[in-house]
C-alpha cells in the first residue's frame, strides 16, 4: 500500500496497516522552524530549514525530512504568505534565534533596538509594518492598524474586498503546478492548504498581508459585534461565502481530482475550556454558510472537507457533521469533554480525526520521550480503529520540543518496532 | 431600588447606552454614586461572571456587559470621591515576556475590575522586572501572569523569582493562567493560584484582597 493509497482509505473510514502520517501539510500541522531545525539536526539532514509560512514561522518540511518520518501526505499551498509576500521559491538568508534560516526572498523585515522583529505587508517597507515577532519570540502577531469603524454606517463588504477576492490566474498556476508535480511525481496524498472559507478567522482579521485593512480587525471588538452588529457579521460571511465558492469553481478546473481533501476553515470555536461563542450564534450565524460551501464542494468534486477549531468544541461537533465537515483537526483531546475514546465513539463513524495524536502544550515539549510515546501509541490504537484517523500532533509542533520527543511521537505511528 | 436592578438587567445584556442614560438618571434622583456602582453595576458584572463560569453565557456576552459598565462608570467617576469607593485591592496584570496576545488577560481584567479591584494593566510582552517594579509602586495585591504559549509559560517562573528577589512574596501573591497552564505547572513554578476562567480568577482575587483565602 503506497501512501496514496493509505491516505485515501483512511479519510474513507477504512483501516489500514497504520494510520496515513501528516506532518507540513496544512499550516495548521506543522512544525515550528525551530524544531524543525534540531529534529534535522539529531537526524543527520545537513540542511537549512525554509519558511514558507512566515507569519507562524514554521518550517518547510521538504522530501528527506518526510522520508525519515514515514509521511504520507503533501500539502499544495497558496502562493502568497500571510504577510502578502508571494513565495517564488527563491530565498534569503534569516536568522533566527542564532540559526541560520532561509525565508522568501520577497519577505521585507526590519529589528528594533529591542531586538522586536517588525513584518510589513507585501514586502512593503514604506508602509506600517503589519506583524511583530516579540524579542525572544516564536512568532509573529498581527499589529492593528485600521482606523475605528463609523458604527452608524458600516460597510462590512467594502471593508473586506481586498482581503477576500477572487484568486487570479498566477495563483490558480501556481496550486495547479504543486498538485500537478505531487499527483504524477510522488505516490503521496495531498490536500489543499487553501482556507478560503474560514468565516471570521481571527488569525486574518488583522489582515497582515493588506496595505491598508479597513473594517473591524480587532479581535475584542469583532466578538462584540457579533452580538451588536450582527448584520455586518453576516453581510461580511454572506459575501465571503460567495466569493469562496468562486473561488472552489477555479480550484476545481486548477487541480480536479488530483487532491483528496482541501482545507474549508481555520476558525477557531473553542477555548479550553468551553466554545468561544454560544452554540445558537454558532447556529445562526456560522453554520449555514459553511454548509453552503461544504454542499458546493461533496456535489461538485471528489474532495474531503478539512476543518480545524482548535477548543472544547464536542457540543457542535454534530453541527459540523451536519454542515458537512468530513475531517476534524486538531482534535484537543486536553480541552474539556475533548476525550479521544469518547470523541472517536460518539462521532468516529461520521467524521475523520486528523491530529489529536499528542498534547502540544503540556506532553509534547515538557514530557519525556516515553511520555511522549505512551501518550501518541494510545491515540493511535483509539482513533486508528476503523480507519478515520490521519496522525498530527494537536496543532503544530511547537518550538521548543526536542528531537527525541518528536521522534518518540512519529514513532508511535510508524510501525517500524 | 428599582432603577438599580435595572441596570444591573441592562448591563447584562450589554446596553452599554442605555446603561450610561440610566446611571446618569440614578444620579439626578439622589442615589450616592457608591450605591449606583456597587448595586448596579458591578451587581449586574456579577452575574456575568457566574454566568460565564457556568458556560451559561460567553466570550462576546462578558465583553458587551464590560463595556456597558465601563460605560456607566465613566458617567459616575466625576461623583465618586477617592475615599467613597472601599478599596478592595490592586491587581497588576500583564502577558509575559516573549508573547502578544491578550484576550484572556483582557478578559481578566474585565472581571476583576467587575469585582471593584483596582487594576494596573501592564499590557502584552511584559518582563519578569516589569511586573515586580509596578506591583511595589502600586502597592499591589496580586500580580496576574498570562500567556498563551507553551513557548513563553516559563517567562512566569521569572516573575516569581524576580518577586522573590525583591523580598515582596510576603505581600503579593502570584495568580497566573492561560491556555497551556495547569495547577501543577502553577506549583512546579511556586506561583500562588491558578484558575481555568477569568471569573474564577476574580473570584479568588477577591479572596485574597479581602483576606479570606
Amino acid at each position: 500500500m503506497n501512501s496514496r493509497e493509505r491516505f485515501i482509505k483512511a479519510i474513507n473510514h477504512i483501516e489500514t496497516d497504520r494510520p496515513p502520517i501528516d506532518l507540513g501539510a496544512t499550516a495548521v500541522t506543522g512544525i515550528s522552524a525551530y524544531a524543525l531545525h534540531q529534529l534535522r539536526q539529531k537526524l543527520g539532514i545537513q540542511k537549512p530549514v525554509k519558511i514558507d509560512e512566515p507569519f507562524q514561522i514554521l518550517g518547510k518540511v521538504e522530501e528527506e525530512d518526510r522520508q525519515a518520518l514515514g509521511v504520507d501526505i503533501m500539502g499544495i499551498f497558496d502562493r502568497n504568505t500571510f504577510f502578502g509576500n508571494r513565495n517564488n521559491g527563491r530565498y534569503q538568508p534569516w536568522n533566527f534565534r542564532g540559526i541560520d534560516m532561509l525565508i522568501g526572498e520577497e519577505f521585507r523585515y526590519t529589528t528594533d533596538e529591542a531586538g522586536h522583529t517588525y513584518a510589513y505587508p507585501q514586502g512593503n517597507l514604506n508602509t506600517a509594518p503589519s506583524g511583530k515577532l516579540p524579542a525572544g519570540g516564536f512568532y509573529f502577531d498581527g499589529l492593528l492598524r485600521s482606523e475605528p469603524v463609523d458604527e452608524d454606517n458600516l460597510t462590512p463588504v467594502e471593508d473586506f474586498r481586498e482581503q477576500f477576492c477572487v484568486m487570479n490566474e498566477d495563483d490558480l498556476l501556481y496550486i495547479q503546478k504543486q498538485a500537478d508535480d505531487i499527483f504524477h511525481n510522488t505516490e503521496y496524498g495531498s490536500i489543499l492548504a487553501w482556507s478560503g472559507a474560514a468565516l471570521g478567522d481571527v488569525a486574518l482579521l488583522p489582515g497582515t498581508g493588506l496595505l491598508n485593512p479597513t473594517g473591524v480587525r480587532d479581535i475584542e471588538e469583532w466578538y462584540m459585534f457579533h452580538l451588536l452588529h450582527p448584520e455586518y457579521i453576516t453581510e461580511l460571511f454572506d459575501y465571503h461565502t460567495e466569493i469562496a465558492i468562486e473561488n472552489l469553481k477555479l480550484l476545481k478546473e486548477a487541480v480536479g481530482d488530483k487532491i483528496q481533501a482541501i482545507v474549508v476553515s481555520g476558525t477557531d470555536f473553542g477555548t479550553q475550556i468551553d466554545t468561544i461563542i454560544s452554540t445558537e450564534l454558532f447556529r445562526e450565524i456560522y453554520k449555514p454558510r459553511y454548509k453552503k460551501v461544504n454542499d458546493w464542494i461533496h456535489q461538485n468534486t471528489s474532495w474531503k472537507t478539512f476543518f480545524h477549531s482548535c477548543g472544547a468544541v464536542r457540543k457542535i461537533i454534530p453541527d459540523f457533521i451536519e454542515m458537512g465537515v468530513d475531517i476534524l483537526n486538531p482534535v484537543q483531546c486536553s480541552a474539556t469533554g475533548m476525550d479521544a475514546k469518547e470523541l472517536k465513539k460518539e462521532f468516529g463513524k461520521d467524521i475523520v480525526f486528523w491530529g489529536g495524536g499528542i498534547n502540544t502544550q503540556k506532553t509534547l515539549p515538557f514530557g519525556t520521550p516515553e511520555e511522549v510515546y505512551a501518550e501518541a501509541k494510545e491515540r493511535v490504537e483509539i482513533f486508528s480503529k476503523g480507519g478515520g484517523y490521519v496522525f498530527n500532533a494537536i496543532h503544530n509542533i511547537q518550538a521548543n520540543s526536542t528531537p527525541e520527543n518528536v521522534l518518540a511521537f512519529f514513532r508511535a505511528a510508524q510501525n517500524r518496532d | 431600588m428599582e432603577i438599580l436592578q435595572e441596570i444591573s438587567t441592562l448591563l447584562q445584556q450589554g446596553r452599554a447606552p442605555k446603561v450610561k442614560e440610566l446611571v446618569a438618571q440614578a444620579l439626578e434622583t439622589g442615589i450616592e454614586p457608591k450605591t449606583i456602582l456597587e448595586e448596579g453595576l458591578l451587581s449586574g458584572m456579577n452575574v456575568v461572571g457566574e454566568k460565564f463560569k457556568n458556560n451559561q453565557v460567553f466570550i462576546p456576552e462578558v465583553l458587551i456587559a464590560a463595556r456597558a459598565m465601563n460605560m456607566g462608570v465613566e458617567v459616575l467617576k466625576p461623583h465618586l470621591t477617592s475615599g467613597e469607593i472601599e478599596h478592595k485591592g490592586t491587581a497588576v496584570i500583564g502577558t509575559v515576556k516573549g508573547d502578544l496576545h491578550d484576550i484572556g488577560k483582557n478578559l481578566v481584567k474585565l472581571m476583576l475590575e467587575g469585582k471593584g479591584l483596582t487594576v494596573i494593566d501592564l499590557g502584552v510582552d511584559v518582563a519578569p522586572e516589569a511586573f515586580v517594579e509596578k506591583a511595589i509602586e502600586h502597592h499591589a495585591d496580586i500580580i496576574c501572569c498570562s500567556a498563551l504559549l507553551t513557548t513563553t509559560m516559563s517567562e512566569m517562573k521569572n516573575v516569581v523569582e524576580k518577586a522573590t528577589e525583591a523580598g515582596i512574596r510576603d505581600q503579593v501573591k502570584i495568580m497566573i493562567g492561560g491556555a497551556p497552564v495547569t495547577q501543577s505547572f502553577c506549583e512546579s513554578i511556586g506561583a500562588d493560584y491558578y484558575t481555568s476562567d477569568a471569573a474564577s480568577c476574580s473570584d479568588v482575587a477577591l479572596k485574597i484582597c479581602s483576606g479570606t483565602i
